[in-house]
């Protein structure tokens, strides 16, 4: 029997903690997938932050630490510098890198750090119980919008790919989805670019991935994977905005 | 015996030089020594002062409520720290740019015209250094050859700029 | 050298190679310092942070990876990193951290003072910890209790804390640098650089299970009891006769020592005692010297945080009485002359 599908070698043996219809179970094993296919699970230092996925330290098969919420960008600069030859990433939500963790990103981010950022954005503060992120689209309702988010009163939600793309110290920015077999996919290539963007020093690598939330939005997960393309994708268009892949100065 | 000095001017005019200076040769004499300088928003707009302390025993404050020796490069330090000498001590003053009257009986007054002997010599940028002498034979804090020694530890291989201010340390050394 | 700098100059010869910092006044000759001699050099980091907080969660980084990592700050910066300090300690990630300490609260003066004592000395950030915090008094002494620092930070896996003052650091001294550590330092064990050869690891301070987290604080503070017995460090200062001992710590002991001075010769009889780790505080010390006096001064420039332990310490034994200078201000020693001859004379010791 040919084995075409097995579990990736620096996932764990472990059962999810992660709602049904949850987008991070998939990012989690795409990270891992492309961490066995560059064979860097050896090398691979990984930060996640606190919220939902503070427990991703029990399904990576890599050394892990934790870090403050929103600081993870300062962390893997510490990280990083102190030892060049690791492979940093960070995890991270939308509150924790949109909101609380700003600056912390932006100047990771203009510095050129040369680490990799998964940016999870799924609208919402999860692990709390489903409050207004940084991210939650206009007239969303959540446990602090209660009559829905209006940008007059909370502001619009913020893009950070756009923004971060302005930097020079960037090198890779693309959006990506995970609520369908083609954008998982898409997905998956977009993580092995930004990890080769490091490998290559070539600066601050960064992916988003819009990332289903079923129990916070209220649905089921088939309305929450399709409310991604429907509505999420509207405010939050994906794509690459920035890739220094051509460009032969970038250093 | 502990003495305080206390150096007072205009930024640029190389009050804290001297300080570090008379600071430097006090420690080649094997004397307890700290240097304080004035820092932060304090400095900024223009002036600069710095307190010397040199004593056979330990230190215990940086600090001068009250020191010894005042030196004022300028007429604002004239007019500040007049009230801060000690009774009896001695108040250098660059009578090249202090005018302001000194109204304390209690002390000694040194006017040294710092500015126009540094001019007379062909090199203006040393005012401070015939300030300098002037202090070093009036306090007899430290010896002069400690200062020249100094002088040449800190400006290094720039022979010229040691030979200018060599002399004008000398010059205001022989004031007196 | 000035003492900001002394401190960059015993901390690189200790053997850091990691800076991360923010500039703030009284502090910045230190953050320049490692500027000079850490940015662009192979195997050094130098990083001018955006805030005092990505500067503390870059030393925690550069701690993950095994670094001796170092941030400095004064007083309204430190406020910020105690996050930061919160998870190394959590962490049990070794770490310096220096606080030129400058009047407060809020915005305050950037002149020194000892207002931060409690902040130290109590953790500071959330949760259940203690740092290790040294108290020096002189330029020659931020010097050498900047590589005690490091040493400290390693063996006991802890952030220490070395709390100065504005003038501490902005004061020049002759100094005398001790023995460099070596050149390549055994690379710390736990340190996460990849899973290599061995199972992956963790860091992690978040535990659903409260009993799990009650271990970790059980061995924590087991921990903290060994640092008590082992590294509790003071200078005493003709105390055996005396009949007055003045409890004061960093630039406050050193005016108060010049006051001492005076008051002996005069023929009173009056002593010194100067904690230098503030914590773990010399409480077996004072107990010792409240054997043979009865009378203590405690002087410090804030309004009274040392005094608690001082008087926790002496658990009811002897009297004590308070001198404080808030905000930034540096009494003289013949201030503190006149308060410790006036309380002298008023207890009849005379």
């Amino acid at each position: 029997m040919k084995l075409i599908y097995s579990r990736p070698k620096s996932l764990k043996k472990a059962v999810f903690h992660y709602c049904p219809g949850c987008g991070h179970s998939v990012a989690h094993r795409l990270i891992c997938e492309v961490i066995d296919e560059m064979g860097l699970q050896e090398k691979t230092l990984g930060i996640p932050p606190p919220g939902c996925s503070v427990f991703a330290y029990n399904y990576f098969d890599v050394d892990m630490a934790e870090s403050a919420h929103g600081r993870g960008a300062a962390v893997a600069t510490g990280v990083k510098r102190a030892y060049p030859e690791i492979v940093v990433f960070t995890y991270q939500g939308d509150g924790d890198l949109a909101g609380i963790g700003t600056a912390e990103t932006i100047h990771a981010a203009n510095r050129g750090e040369n680490i990799t950022t998964i940016f999870i954005n799924n609208a919402v503060y999860g692990m709390t119980g489903g409050q207004m992120a940084p991210t939650t689209l206009c007239g969303m309702k959540t446990t602090t919008t209660p009559y829905g988010r209006d940008h007059l009163l909370e502001g619009h939600p913020i893009k950070m790919s756009e923004i971060l793309a302005l930097l020079e110290g960037v090198a890779y920015i693309e959006r990506v989805a995970v609520n369908s077999p083609s954008n998982i996919r898409k997905t998956k290539k977009a993580i092995a670019k930004a990890f080769q963007m490091q490998l290559d020093k070539r600066g601050f690598s960064m992916v988003e991935i819009l990332s289903p939330c079923p129990t916070n939005w209220k649905m089921s997960s088939v309305q929450a994977w399709k409310w991604v393309d429907e509505e999420m994708a509207k405010v939050f268009p994906l794509g690459v905005f920035k890739d220094v892949t051509e460009k032969k100065d970038a250093d | 015996m502990l003495i305080k000095t206390l150096i007072a001017g205009f930024g640029g005019q190389g009050v804290l030089s001297m300080g570090l200076n008379l600071a430097e040769a006090a420690m080649l004499e094997g004397k307890n020594v700290t240097y304080l300088p004035a820092y932060g928003a304090e400095v900024r707009g223009g002036t600069a002062n710095c307190t010397v302390a040199i004593s056979d025993d330990e230190i215990a404050s940086p600090v001068a409520s009250s020191p010894e020796f005042v030196v004022a490069m300028n007429q604002p330090s004239a007019v500040k720290f007049q009230h801060h000498i000690q009774s009896g001590g001695l108040f250098f003053l660059n009578s090249s740019l202090v005018e302001v009257e000194i109204l304390r009986g209690d002390i000694e007054i040194v006017r040294v015209a710092a500015n126009k002997i540094a001019e007379e010599l062909g090199s203006p940028k040393a005012a401070n250094m015939v300030m300098l002498g002037a202090l070093t034979r009036k306090s007899g804090l430290v010896e002069l050859a400690s200062m020249i020694e100094t002088l040449k530890r800190i400006m290094g291989a720039k022979k010229k700029l040691v030979d200018v201010n060599e002399k004008a340390l000398k010059t205001g050394y022989d004031l007196f | 050298m000035d003492g900001n700098s002394a401190i960059g100059e015993a901390a690189i010869r200790a053997g850091c190679r990691c800076y991360f910092g923010y500039p703030i006044t009284p502090q910045n000759e230190l953050t320049e310092y490692m500027a000079m001699h850490l940015s662009r050099k192979k195997g050094c980091a130098f990083v001018q942070a955006e805030s005092e907080l990505a500067a503390i969660n870059m030393v925690y980084g550069a701690s993950l990876v095994g670094a001796r990592a170092m941030t400095s700050s004064s007083s309204p910066g430190i406020s910020l990193k105690q996050e930061g300090i919160s998870y190394l300690a959590a962490c049990e990630l070794p770490a310096v951290i220096v606080n030129m300490q400058r009047g407060g609260p809020g915005l305050g003066s950037i002149s020194a003072a000892q207002s931060d004592y409690f902040q130290a000395t109590r953790g500071g950030g959330h949760g259940d910890y203690r740092t290790i915090v040294l108290g020096p008094s002189s330029v020659q002494e931020l010097a050498d209790l900047t590589m005690r620092a490091f040493e400290l930070a390693d063996k006991y896996k802890i952030p220490v804390i070395i709390l100065g003052d504005g003038v501490l650091g902005q004061m020049m001294e002759p100094v005398e640098f001790k023995k460099e550590a070596p050149a390549e330092l055994p690379i710390r064990e736990n340190s996460l650089r990849g899973a290599t050869g061995r199972p992956s690891k963790i860091v992690k301070t978040f535990t659903s299970n409260p009993s799990e987290l009650e271990e970790i604080n059980w061995s924590l503070f087991r921990r903290y009891t060994l640092i008590k017995k082992q590294e509790t460090t003071c200078e005493t200062f003709m105390v055996d006769d005396a009949r007055l001992v003045v409890i004061a710590f960093g630039i406050a002991a050193r005016i108060a020592k010049g006051a001492i001075k005076t008051a002996r010769a005069e023929g009173l009889k009056i002593g010194l005692l100067r904690p230098i780790t503030l914590w773990p505080f010399p409480e077996e010390q004072v107990k010792e010297v409240a054997k043979t006096t009865g009378q203590f001064l405690v002087f410090e420039m804030n309004m009274g945080q040392m005094i608690e332990d001082v008087q926790l310490a002496l658990a009811g034994q002897g009297e004590v009485a308070f001198y404080g200078r808030p905000g930034g201000v540096i009494p003289a020693p013949s201030e503190v002359a006149r308060v410790i001859t006036r309380l002298y004379y008023q207890k009849g010791l005379k």
